[in-house]
C-alpha cells in the first residue's frame, strides 16, 4: 500500500497537470449519467424478466428463446444496448479510469432505490459498500476527464 | 494430517478461473477504450457522417471487435465459475479485482495518467463493490 501511494505520488508530479482536460459540457455529462445507470437498470430488468421465466437448464437453452418474448427482458436488452453505445461514446472523449468508476454508481443507485422505494432491509456492510463507492467516484469526478499524452498513446497501440 | 500449506484443488480451480475472469474482462475493457480513443470522438464521427456511419466506424474497429471478443470470453468464463464455486466468492471477487486491473492497465497500455485521486478511486470502488455483490 506504502509502494502504491509512493507511486502515485510520483506519476502526479510533473508537467503532464497542463495536458490534462476536462472539458465536460452537459452532454458529456449526461452520457456519464446514461453510463451510471444503464447497466444497472438493465441488469435489474434482466433479472425480473428471467424470475418470471424460472429457472433455466443448461440441457434445455431453448428456453431462453422465449425470454425473448418477455417485455421486461425485451426492454432490458435495449437499456443495456443504449449504455454499450453511451459507454463507447464515453469512452472516446474520457480515459477508461475516469468512465470505469461511473459504472459502479449504478450499483449504489439501485441500493438506495431498494431502500426506500422496495422497503428492502440493507445490511451495514452494504451500506459501508455505498459510501466507498461513493468516496472513490467522487475522487475521480473532481479530475480531469482526459490525461493522456494524446499523441504519443495512438502510436503506442498495436 | 492433510497438508494445510498446499492449496485444495477446487479452491485452485476457483482462483484460477477467476483469473481467467479478470484478465479477459481487462482485456476487453482496455482493447475498446483503445479502439474508441483511436477512432476519436464519436459525437464528431456521428455530427459528420450520421448514425450509421458512427455505428459502421466502431463495428469496422479491430480493436473493438477483439475487445468484444474478450469480454464475450470474460462472460462465458464467468457462466463456467459460476456453475460449480460459490456465487459469494466468485461476484465480488471478479466484478472488483476488475478496476484495480484495468486501473493499472490503462496506465501501461493506453499510457493514462493514473494519478493518486484515481488510485484512490478504484481501491475505494474496488472495496465497494467487493462489499455491495457478496
Amino acid at each position: 500500500m506504502q509502494m502504491l501511494t509512493a507511486f502515485s505520488f510520483a506519476v502526479t508530479t510533473g508537467t503532464d497537470r497542463s495536458r490534462m482536460q476536462h472539458t465536460l459540457t452537459p452532454r458529456r455529462w449526461l452520457v456519464l449519467v446514461a453510463v451510471m445507470l444503464g447497466a444497472s437498470v438493465g441488469d435489474s430488468l434482466l433479472g425480473i424478466g428471467m424470475k418470471q421465466l424460472g429457472p433455466v437448464s443448461l440441457h434445455h437453452l431453448g428456453a431462453l428463446f422465449f425470454a425473448l418474448k418477455s417485455p421486461w427482458i425485451i426492454s432490458g436488452i435495449i437499456v443495456l444496448l443504449g449504455f454499450m453505445a453511451c459507454y463507447m461514446t464515453a469512452l472516446s472523449w474520457a480515459d477508461i479510469t475516469f468512465v470505469l468508476p461511473a459504472t459502479a454508481f449504478g450499483n449504489v443507485i439501485v441500493t438506495v432505490l431498494s431502500k426506500f422505494w422496495l422497503h428492502e432491509h440493507i445490511s451495514p456492510s452494504r451500506w459501508i459498500g455505498v459510501a466507498l463507492i461513493v468516496i472513490g467516484v467522487g475522487f475521480v469526478a473532481n479530475g480531469p476527464s482526459r490525461t493522456v499524452h494524446a499523441e504519443l498513446e495512438i502510436e503506442a497501440l498495436p | 494430517m492433510t497438508p494445510m500449506t498446499t492449496m485444495a484443488p477446487s479452491t485452485l480451480h476457483t482462483w484460477s478461473t477467476i483469473f481467467v475472469v479478470v484478465v479477459t474482462a481487462t482485456a476487453g475493457d482496455i482493447l475498446i477504450a483503445g479502439g474508441m480513443r483511436r477512432l476519436g470522438d464519436l459525437d464528431d464521427i456521428r455530427a459528420e457522417f450520421g448514425l450509421i456511419g458512427a455505428i459502421k466506424a466502431v463495428l469496422t474497429s479491430g480493436m473493438f471487435l477483439i475487445g468484444i471478443t474478450c469480454m464475450a470470453l470474460s462472460f462465458f468464463s464467468l457462466l463456467f465459475a459460476l456453475s460449480d464455486a460459490d456465487l459469494s466468492l466468485i461476484a465480488p471477487a471478479t466484478a472488483s479485482l476488475t478496476f484495480i486491473t484495468t486501473t493499472a492497465a490503462a496506465k501501461f497500455f493506453l499510457k493514462e495518467n493514473v494519478d493518486r485521486r484515481r488510485w484512490l478511486a478504484a481501491l475505494f470502488v474496488c472495496a465497494g463493490v467487493a462489499l455491495l455483490s457478496k
